[in-house]
Formats: C-alpha cells, structure tokens, sequence
C-alpha cells in the first residue's frame, strides 16, 4: 500500500476515534461510538499490516499469534472483572500502553532503518529527541500505574502473595492506601528529573543504546517514586493523570514513527486525561500540584477533642425505613463506601421498593464519589438504576431543601458542611452536596472514624441527623425488609 | 517556496488534534467519566501500530508490545462496551 494511501487510512481511523468519544455525550449514543472506536482500531491494524515493507508468512504468523495471545486475555478480563474493580483495571491497561510505548522505542531505536528515522547514516536528532521523550513518559506511566493498581487493589490473591514470599514485605506497604513520604522525596523526584535530561541531551548526541536504558530504567524509578506519596481518596486525579500520560507517551512515539494516527490518538487521550484531572482536582478544591506533591490525608488526623460533649443521634433500620415509605421526596447519596461493600444492587431494591410506593427517589453524585471519575454512576448502572434518576451535584444540590430524606451511604467528607461553613476546615471550600438541608438525613457508617480527609463530619451532630451504625450492604438490605413489611 | 518539514507538519495535526481533544471531551457526560477513561485507554493502545511495523522486521520488542497491546485492544474495547450496555433509562 503506498505511503499516501495509508496515511488517509490512518486519518479515518483517528476521525472513528474521534467519533467514539463525540459518543459519550449521551448514554444513548454511547454504544455506537465505542463501536466506531473498535472499527477504527480496526482499520489501523489492517493498514499497518498491508504496508509492511518486506511482508513475509512468518511476520504474519507472529502478528496473528500475537494478537490472539494478547487479546484472549484482555477479553477474558474484561468478561470476568467486577465493575468495582474498574479504578485498578483501568490503571493496570494505562501501564500496559506505557510498557508497550518503551517496547516500540526500544525497536525504533535497533531498527532505525526499517522505521523510516535515518539520515545519512544516523538517526535524526529530532527522531530521537521524540523517541526519549515517548520513552521517559511510557515509562513513568508504567510503573505509575502499577503502583496507582497495587493501592487500589489493596490486596493481592493469597495465592500470589505466597509466590511472592518475603518480597511481599516491600510489595505491602506500596499497596497500602496511605502515603508513603520519602525523607527528602522532593529533591530526589527534582534530581532525577534533571538527570533525566542530561541522559535526553547524551542520547541525542550518541545515539547510545546504554544511554537508552539508563534514561528508561531511571524513568521508571520516577514513576514509582511519583505514585507512592500520593494517597488513596487522591487516586481519581491520580488514575486521570496516569490516563493523560499513556496518550502523551502514544503522541511521542507518532512522532518517532511520523505516524498521524498515533499522534492524534496520543493528544485526544492526553487532553482527555488533563480534562479529568482537572476537573477532580476542582472537585476537592485541589491544586494539582499539591495532589501530585502528595501526602495528603496524613497530616489531618488532629481531631479536635471538644467533640466530646456533642452527641449523635444513632437509629435503627426500622426508623429510617418508616420514614422513607412515608416520605415524599428522598435523595440518595453514595460513596466509595459503597462500592467496598458491594451495596449497589441492595441500593437499587430500596430504590425500587421506595419508587413502587410512590416515592421520588433520586441519586445525588459528586464528582469525587468513588475512586475514579464516574465510578458511581457505572456501579448504579451494573445495579440496573436507570440513568435518568442519578444527578450530577451541580443539577441536584437546589433540591436537597425539598427533600424529606436524604440517604447518604458510604460517602463522607463530600456531604461535609464544614466545607462550606468552617474556614479552619481543612477541606474548606471544596464543593460539597447540601445534604445537611434535608429535613432528615439517614447517614450509613460503621463506625465514629473521621474520613480520608481525617477529619469530623459536622453533619453527624445535627439535629436532623440519624445515624444508622453497620455495614452499608447489611443496613440497607435491614431497610428494604422494613420497607417491604411496612 | 521551501516543503514544511514532516516534524513542522505533525507538530501541526498534533495542536489541533489537542484543540479537539478539548471540545469533544468537555462535551463528555460526567456520567460516563469511567466509559471515557477506559475507551480512551483503548484508542490509546493504536501504539500497536509502532508494535506491528516492529514485529514485522523481526524485533522481539515489536512481538512483546504487540502483545501487550493486543491485551489492552481487546480487554477495554469489550469492558467499555460491557459497562455502557448497563446504562439504561426508566421503562
């Protein structure tokens, strides 16, 4: 296939990739941009495989063994994950991309001929100026995003962890939602950065395989050493950052290759990623740079102990079952809370059983809900609750002053009214849902422990708060029983 | 007049790719944030693109990549769609 030829294919491939995110404006159009998306992919591969140069049975049966080996087991995933492990799926696909953005590198680099890059003998500066950088970002995304994977998984299958032996006493505490603070981590990340750069210049210059590795084995010590000070309520800016970085890596690599398809894809997905980024980062009234300098959630734990004398008010399944049969307008509000404890689908009965009475239920969900944007809405949508009932903050916070009830189960510090009327808060200013407007509020805890953010929930001594004590799936499968007996 | 350099002319379809990016991402429903993470994860795996010109002259990294690639092709492609089938509205 001629050169010119392939590249009007890739550019309709990347019009399709174009189209799979115009999908998502609307969940009723969503299915058929995905489905463009895959035609697209589609597409890039057949040209690919056309255009190669010296095309041989044996590159073909690689390229098939390849393909099917690969894409058995990613169908095979993605037919058996849970929806609730979506943040530590979709971390682990980002560190793929980024390997894989190192792999094509690396083969540019021992091929230079067959990829188009040589002039006079050497490859051009400006190829491998683009080369490193793919390189470095790849990297950084890969081990970012194992590391973003371990402490969103939390814990790895018995099994493993026995394989894994002695080494899981370094594994561990990488896992662990809290921050790990490196004395003088600032310094160390700002050194590496800048030897980062000397290798980027001695690359160009030498063309050096050694240099290579050397810039690409300190990039993924960056990534490591980026992620782990970074804590758990943080990683939805977290996993959109990583998103960001896998297509600037792509985009770095199109360069190298001089291939539009790549270069488009790589900014569509590394504009996307900065989006979510930023709008997370809003969302908890964040500046990136202090997200990414990590640390937070460490050092809020002074809980001020003059909450002695305030009291909550704790109350039975029974009680908020009865009061929502008879309730007019509820409000549900979910957290991550939610997810750890499976209590979607119990979520959707008492949404069901309240609606079949006559109840307008509807959700309430902050952008910061969960540990990945939108992880909400999809763990309410595997409930089967229809789309059209869950509200984005801004559309519903008007109408928490009309509600009877509001049912808040498993979020915390995004109902918190100290955000918005305690300037020593340390979330003060961060948007939050006006829960606390309700004429009552059901709020579905384990136990008196502060939130991420380390800090009380002002909500909890209202006047018009009950707290209902226990496990969020048990409560409320004990609130759809009252319902149902009522 | 002098040809564009090829950099010039990339560097070109990259801005503007960005500026596209930008619309049609703000344009996203928040309700399908997680839908956009993974199927953005998935175009983003086109590097097998870089993969396949590799594996094709050989190189044991072009058959890795190819590899992992194909894993994240497959894998986010099929878990997108999985999740958008469930987005339903009221019957």
């Amino acid at each position: 296939m001629g050169v010119n030829l392939a590249s009007i294919g890739y550019l309709a491939a990347a019009i399709c990739f174009i189209l799979a995110l115009r999908g998502l404006s609307h969940p009723s159009t969503a299915r058929q941009g995905n489905v463009y998306g895959m035609a697209g992919m589609a597409l890039a591969i057949v040209i690919t495989l056309v255009s190669f140069r010296e095309p041989s049975l044996q590159a073909y049966l690689l390229v098939a063994v390849g393909l099917a080996a690969g894409g058995t087991v990613g169908f095979i995933i993605a037919k058996r994950i849970q929806m609730t492990a979506m943040p530590q799926l979709v971390a682990a696909f980002h560190s793929l991309v980024g390997l894989a953005a190192v792999f094509v590198a690396a083969a540019a680099l021992m091929n230079p001929g067959e990829f188009g890059i040589l002039k006079d003998g050497q490859i051009k500066a400006l190829s491998l100026f683009e080369m490193g950088i793919g390189t470095i970002v790849g990297a950084v995304t890969f081990t970012g995003s194992v590391i973003a994977f371990g402490k969103l998984q939390a814990k790895l299958p018995q099994g493993v962890e026995n394989a894994l032996g002695p080494l899981m006493g370094v594994i561990r505490p990488a896992m662990s939602s809290k921050p790990i603070l490196l004395p003088a981590r600032h310094a160390i990340n700002i050194g590496i950065g800048v030897a980062l750069v000397v290798l980027l210049i001695l690359f160009m210059t030498t063309e050096s395989a050694v240099v290579f590795w050397a810039m690409t084995f300190l990039a993924f010590a960056l990534g490591v050493l980026l992620i782990i000070p970074i804590g758990g309520a943080d990683m939805p800016v977290v996993v959109s950052m990583l998103n960001s970085y896998s297509g600037w890596a792509a985009a770095g690599i199109g360069f190298t290759l001089n291939n539009q398809a790549l270069i488009i894809t790589g900014a569509l997905v590394g504009s996307s990623g900065a989006i979510l980024s930023y709008i997370m980062c809003k969302a908890m009234n964040r500046h990136f740079v202090s997200v990414i300098l990590g640390g937070f959630g460490e050092s809020g734990a002074a809980a001020a102990d003059d909450d002695m004398d305030r009291t909550v008010k704790p109350g039975s399944a029974d009680d908020a079952a009865f009061i929502m049969a008879n309730a007019q307008n509820v409000i549900i509000v979910p957290g991550y809370g939610m997810a750890v404890a499976q209590a979607q689908h119990a979520v959707r009965e008492l949404y069901q059983n309240l609606v079949h009475r006559g109840v307008n239920v509807r959700f309430a969900i902050h952008p910061v809900a969960g540990r990945m944007p939108g992880h909400m809405n999809v763990l309410l949508a595997e409930a089967q609750v229809p789309y059209d009932v869950v509200f984005e903050m801004e559309d519903i916070n008007g109408e928490f002053q009309q509600a009877d009830v509001a049912y808040v189960i498993g979020a915390n510090d995004i109902t918190n009214p100290a955000a918005k009327n305690d300037p020593q808060s340390p979330i003060f200013g961060m948007p939050v849902l006006d829960v606390n407007e309700a004429k009552a509020v059901f709020f579905v805890k384990r136990s008196m422990a502060a939130g991420y953010a380390g800090i009380d929930n002002t909500l909890f001594f209202q006047d018009n708060t009950m707290m209902l004590f226990g496990d969020a799936k048990k409560m409320t499968e004990e609130i759809v029983k009252s319902v149902e007996a009522a | 007049m002098e040809a564009i350099d090829p950099a010039v002319f990339n560097l070109i379809i990259f801005v503007l790719a960005i500026f596209v990016g930008y619309y049609v991402v703000w344009s996203v429903t928040p309700a399908l944030h997680t839908p956009l993470m993974s199927v953005t994860n998935a175009i983003s795996s086109v590097i097998v693109v870089g993969a396949l010109i590799a594996l094709g002259v050989g190189s044991v990294f072009g058959f890795v990549a190819t590899m992992l690639a194909a894993v994240n092709i497959f894998g986010a492609f099929a878990v997108t769609q999985r999740m958008l089938s469930m987005y339903k509205k009221r019957s």
